[in-house]
C-alpha cells in the first residue's frame, strides 16, 4: 500500500531470514573486518580480469547466502541484482550458471537497497515466496570504466572516495512465524535530485540532497521522527556528504546528528588506511548491510534502522558532454519483529 | 530544473558545498612536486652528464639516450606499481617530467591487456596520452608558425 508521497507499507512484513557479504583486500583490513563472511586476499580473486573478479565475488556471496539460510538453489524465486558497468555485466556473468530467473537492476550506488525494496515488493504482494537482493562493485572495475588506469599515477582529492570492492546479498521471504528474523516495514521510493554538482570527486556532495530529500518525504509519509530510528544509515555519501546532509536536515529542524552513520565512513578507517572521504560503490551498502547492520538487528543491539542507499547516475559521457550529477536516493525500513 | 524539496538554487548549493568542500593543501602539494620534479630532472641530469663526460657520446646522443632512460625508468616502476604511489604524494611533480608520459601509457597498455593484443593494448595504450601528442605537436606548430613570421620582418 502506498502512504503519502512516496512511501510503500508491506502490510505482510517480508523477512530478510539472512544475509552474506564477501569482501576485497582493504575492505578486509577494515574495522568491520569481523562482521564480513568471507574476505579475499586476492583483488583479482583468482581471475584474469577485474571484470570476471567481479562476478566471482557476487555469484559467491550468494553461494554464501544460500550455504547460510539454508537453502537450495531451486527455492530461490527470483534474484534482483545488480552493479556499476556497462551493460551490468558483473550481475549478467555471474548468474549465467544460476538457472534462477533475474532481474538486472541499475541504481548506481543505491542498487543494493533498490533491490531490496523489489524483493520486499514482490514477496509482500505474494508472487514470490523466496527472493535475494544482491549488488556489488570492484576498485578495478570501477575505476577502469569512470576514471584512469589504475597504475596512472594521479593525486587523489580530500573529497575522493573509494569504491568498494565486494558483494552483499541478503535473503527476503514470505513471513511465515518460523524464525524471528528482521523485517522489512517500509521502503521509500527516491526521485532524481540534481543539484548541479559537477564534479565527480565529490559525489558525497552531489548525491546528499537526494537522500535528504528521500530522508524528508520518508518521516513526512510515515509521520515518524528522525529519533523513531536507531540508527539511519546511508550508503555512501562518506564523511563529506554525510556533514552536508546532516546539516541539511537540520535547517529543516530535523536533527539526526545522533543516529546517523553513513556505510561509507563504517568499511574502512578513514585516516589510517588514507581514503579521504570514504567508500563508495554498490557493495559498499550492500556488504555493509548485509555484514555489520544485519548482525546488529539480529543481536538486538538496535531495533530498528532506516537504510538510505544513494546513486550518482552519471557516466563518463555524460561528464564529458558538461551535464551535472542526477542522483537518487531510496530508503527502506527495517526493523526487528516483537 | 528538478525538483526536490531543498530550499536552494544550484548557485546557493554550489556556493555552499565550495564553502565546506576541505581544499588540497596547496602549499605542500607545490612543494612535494617541486621537490620530486626537480629530483627527476637532477636524475636526468646526472644520467647525462655521466653519458656525456664519462661514456664519451655526443652532446645529441647522450640526450636522447637520456630521455629514452627515464622512459624506461618511468615504465618499469609503472609496471612494478610504485609509480602510483609516487604520484599520489607528487601530483604534477611526477605527471610533468618525461616518467610520467611514459606511466600514462604503459598504465593505460596494462589496463587493456584483458581485452586483447590490437584492440585491447593497441587500441587503449594513448587514451591518456593520445591529447597530449595532439595538442603538443599542435601547439608547436602554431609557435613554429609565429617563429617563422617574426623571423620575416
Amino acid at each position: 500500500m502506498k502512504i503519502g508521497e512516496q512511501t510503500l507499507v508491506f502490510e505482510k512484513k517480508p523477512k530478510i531470514l539472512n544475509t552474506a557479504s564477501i569482501v576485497g583486500p582493504k575492505e578486509s583490513e577494515g574495522p568491520l573486518s569481523i562482521f564480513f563472511d568471507h574476505k579475499i586476499e586476492d583483488e583479482l580473486f583468482g581471475e584474469d580480469s577485474f571484470e570476471k573478479a567481479e562476478s566471482k565475488f557476487t555469484q559467491s556471496a550468494i553461494d554464501a547466502l544460500l550455504t547460510k539460510a539454508p537453502l537450495d538453489k531451486y527455492m530461490v524465486d527470483c534474484i534482483f541484482a545488480g552493479d556499476l558497468l556497462n551493460q551490468c555485466i558483473a550481475t549478467g556473468y555471474a548468474m549465467r550458471d544460476s538457472n534462477i530467473p533475474l532481474f538486472g537492476l541499475y541504481g548506481a550506488c543505491s542498487t543494493f537497497v533498490e533491490a531490496l525494496i523489489l524483493s520486499s515488493s514482490f514477496v509482500n504482494a505474494g508472487y514470490y515466496k523466496r527472493c535475494i537482493a544482491t549488488a556489488s562493485s570492484h576498485f578495478g572495475s570501477s575505476e577502469r570504466q569512470f576514471r584512469l588506469p589504475l597504475q596512472q599515477g594521479t593525486q587523489r582529492t580530500p573529497t575522493q572516495q573509494w569504491t568498494v570492492t565486494g558483494a552483499g546479498a541478503a535473503l527476503v521471504t514470505h513471513n511465515n512465524d518460523r524464525y524471528k528474523s528482521p523485517v522489512v516495514t517500509h521502503a521509500t521510493v527516491g526521485k532524481i535530485v540534481d543539484m548541479g554538482i559537477k564534479d565527480v570527486a565529490n559525489m558525497g556532495a552531489a548525491m546528499a540532497p537526494a537522500a535528504f530529500d528521500t530522508i524528508l518525504t520518508h518521516l513526512e509519509d510515515t509521520k515518524r521522527k528522525p529519533d523513531y530510528y536507531d540508527l539511519i544509515v546511508t550508503g555512501d555519501l562518506g564523511k563529506m556528504g554525510s556533514e552536508i546532509l546532516v546539516e541539511l536536515l537540520q535547517a529543516k529542524g530535523i536533527n539526526i546528528s545522533v543516529n546517523h552513520n553513513d556505510c561509507g565512513m563504517l568499511i574502512y578507517d578513514l585516516e589510517s588506511q588514507d581514503m579521504h572521504s570514504g567508500g563508495s560503490g554498490c557493495a559498499c551498502c550492500a556488504t555493509v548491510f548485509s555484514g555489520y547492520i544485519y548482525d546488529l538487528l539480529k543481536s538486538k543491539k538496535i531495533k530498528n534502522v532506516l537504510l538510505v542507499a544513494t546513486g550518482a547516475l552519471m557516466s563518463p559521457v555524460s561528464l564529458g558532454q558538461g551535464e551535472s550529477i542526477p542522483s537518487i536516493a531510496h530508503a527502506v525500513a527495517i526493523e526487528n519483529e516483537v | 530544473m528538478s525538483y526536490t524539496k531543498l530550499d536552494m538554487t544550484k548557485e546557493e548549493y554550489s556556493e555552499y558545498v565550495k564553502e565546506k568542500e576541505k581544499t588540497s593543501p596547496l602549499a605542500k602539494h607545490c612543494l612535494v612536486a617541486f621537490l620530486v620534479g626537480g629530483l627527476i630532472c637532477s636524475i636526468g641530469q646526472f644520467i647525462f652528464d655521466i653519458l656525456e663526460k664519462k661514456c664519451g657520446f655526443s652532446f645529441k646522443n647522450a640526450s636522447t639516450y637520456t630521455t629514452i632512460s627515464l622512459i624506461f625508468i618511468g615504465a618499469l616502476l609503472t609496471a612494478l606499481r610504485i609509480y602510483c604511489k609516487i604520484g599520489d604524494k607528487a601530483g604534477a611533480g611526477s605527471i610533468i617530467p618525461i616518467t610520467g608520459f611514459s606511466n600514462s601509457i604503459v598504465s593505460s597498455a596494462i589496463e587493456h591487456k584483458t581485452e586483447g593484443v590490437v584492440m585491447g593494448i593497441g587500441a587503449n595504450m594513448f587514451k591518456v596520452a593520445g591529447p597530449v601528442v595532439v595538442y603538443g605537436i599542435c601547439s608547436s606548430m602554431i609557435i613554429g608558425f609565429i617563429y617563422w613570421l617574426i623571423k620575416l620582418f
